[in-house]
């Protein structure tokens, strides 16, 4: 009989990688290291998936960009992929979308594999299948080896959970609810005081992963693109190929900064407009 | 417009393992010196001390000098220094600093020579030579027996520092509770790191320990180089243990 097998986990990282750093890249480090900790767990992809330029966010220049230097800065990783889903929709997706998303290409690529499998080992696989084979059922995560899909994110995420429209409730439960989190937090930040004062994330509280950063590990984006403008150094701060990504075309200048300056962030403009 | 003083970083430290925020320092201590509008940062060094230092868990010089030199094989301004580490005894940093500008000095005087100029006619200023350290540094020169204080006179007074400060660290509180520093304020130049990254080395070896990941902390090539060669293992951290560092036991101060 064979040992008790790990869960499968798919991490999939939302934001805007604006640009990508080294903190970011860290994140999905401490994240596998932690859950495979535990013995329970084995993390076999990170997905970076970053967000459309209807977002709107202030600063954020185009998606192109922001999903080409994140694929420059995994060249060099054996398991986090980039994925440009969410960056190509023309419409903001909410983050329930995109999880669902990734979710049901899961399974799909799963399902293919099986027909492939099919046609190798007919009547073995099928003994042992359980009976939810439908094409496109997005519900079963009962296959034992379906991934788990988890969102990996900061705390300052997890907090955000509490901005007045910016999540749909829902959304929210659906989130820690089937799928899960791993959160990563920063030192000044009480990741388990936030959950213990939610109703929705405490009964989800065994879905939610929460990491301490051993090293407190601050590289915001926010920081990076003003030393940009500034004329400073970022090196070390992200990857070389990503560094020379952003000066070969003069990325980050006061300029792009401005980008989207008095624009409402899509959140908020489609969950505070009075239907 | 006065010409730019032509300025190399030093920077001594057990570099056990270099990691990214090491290299950090250089480039923030660069930028800051360049916007004094004084000074032309040319070149930046790395000398990893000598094994005679007898710090607990430091691994030999040779892969510590090894894994420098792969992380800034890609640099095109900051190099490695052995000389320190090649030393038969564990050096003070007021010699290395001597041995270097040495060093810088003969190169400008056969520039000087070459050219035929006097120095005041010619845009060629004589170097200097500036310690570069993180604010944890300042607080050693409150150790008692670790540094003479003729040394730190020098270290501070003759060829002055560049300390670069993180999160809660207080340089100017040290400097302010030192005569000797306070005197030589001047040649202590403050540059604050505007990102709060408290990666140390003390914190990799122990991830390494854990068989946790330290990617992008460090170059990739220096992590392949750490696991090809098995390095900081619970026995490499065990190294030089209960023993007393060597500047205590040779400077003689504490007797």
């Amino acid at each position: 009989m064979e040992p008790m097998e790990r869960i499968k986990i798919v991490l999939l990282a939302c934001g805007s990688f604006n640009p990508i750093t080294n903190m970011h890249l860290r994140m999905f480090e401490l994240a596998r290291d932690h859950l495979e900790d535990t013995g329970k767990y084995k993390v076999v992809q990170g997905l970076i998936s970053p967000v459309g330029d209807a977002y709107k966010k202030k600063g954020l220049i185009e998606a192109h960009h922001r999903v080409q230097m994140a694929r420059l800065a995994t060249e060099s990783s054996g398991w986090i992929r980039v994925n440009d889903w969410e960056s190509q929709q023309s419409e903001w997706v909410e983050t329930a979308k995109v999880v669902r998303h990734h979710h049901s290409e899961l399974l799909t690529t799963l399902q293919n594999d099986d027909e492939v499998d099919t046609v190798k080992s007919f009547k073995r696989k099928r003994l042992e299948e359980p009976e939810c084979m439908v094409q496109g059922s997005s519900g079963c995560s009962t296959r034992k080896d379906m991934p788990q899909l988890k969102l990996l994110c900061g705390a300052d995420v997890l907090e955000s959970f509490g901005v007045p429209n910016l999540w749909k409730p829902e959304d929210i439960a659906e989130i820690v609810s089937r799928y899960g989190i791993v959160c990563i937090t920063r030192g000044d930040s009480d990741a388990e005081h936030f959950i213990q004062q939610s109703d929705v994330l405490w009964e989800n509280r065994k879905n939610i992963f929460v990491t301490r950063e051993w090293v407190t590990n601050d590289i915001s984006a926010t920081h990076v693109r003003r030393a940009l403008r500034r004329g400073q150094s970022v090196r070390y701060l992200l990857p070389d190929p990503v560094l020379r990504y952003i000066q070969e075309r003069g990325l980050y200048s006061a300029e792009s900064e401005k980008k989207n300056a008095g624009v409402t962030l899509a959140p908020l403009q489609r969950y505070s407009t009075t239907s | 417009m006065a010409a730019r003083i032509p300025l190399v970083l030093l920077a001594c430290g057990s570099f056990n393992p270099i990691t990214n925020q090491h290299m950090r320092l250089f480039e923030l201590a660069r930028d800051h010196m360049h916007l004094t509008g004084q000074y032309q940062v040319v070149g930046g060094i790395v000398s990893p001390v000598g094994d005679g230092y007898g710090k607990q868990g430091l691994v030999s010089a040779k892969h510590r000098v090894s894994m420098a030199k792969v992380a800034l094989q890609t640099s095109d301004w900051v190099s490695v220094g052995d000389w320190e580490s090649q030393q038969p005894d564990w050096t003070e940093t007021v010699v290395t600093m001597r041995y270097h500008y040495g060093q810088i000095a003969k190169q400008y005087q056969r520039r000087i020579e070459a050219l035929n100029n006097a120095p005041q006619e010619s845009a060629l200023c004589k170097p200097q030579l500036k310690l570069l350290c993180g604010a944890d540094f300042l607080d050693t020169f409150h150790v008692p027996g670790l540094w003479r204080d003729e040394h730190v006179e020098e270290v501070v007074g003759r060829f002055g520092l560049v300390c670069v400060s993180r999160g809660r660290q207080q340089p100017d509180q040290a400097v302010h509770e030192s005569d000797l520093l306070s005197r030589h304020r001047a040649n202590i130049f403050m540059v604050r790191e505007w990102v709060r990254n408290e990666t140390s080395a003390t914190e990799v070896r122990r991830a390494l320990r854990r068989g946790l990941s330290v990617k992008y902390l460090l170059p990739d090539d220096v992590i392949e180089y750490i696991h090809a060669h098995g390095l900081y293992t619970h026995k490499t951290e065990l190294k030089n243990k209960g023993i007393k560092l060597r500047p205590l036991t040779k400077q003689g101060l504490l007797d």
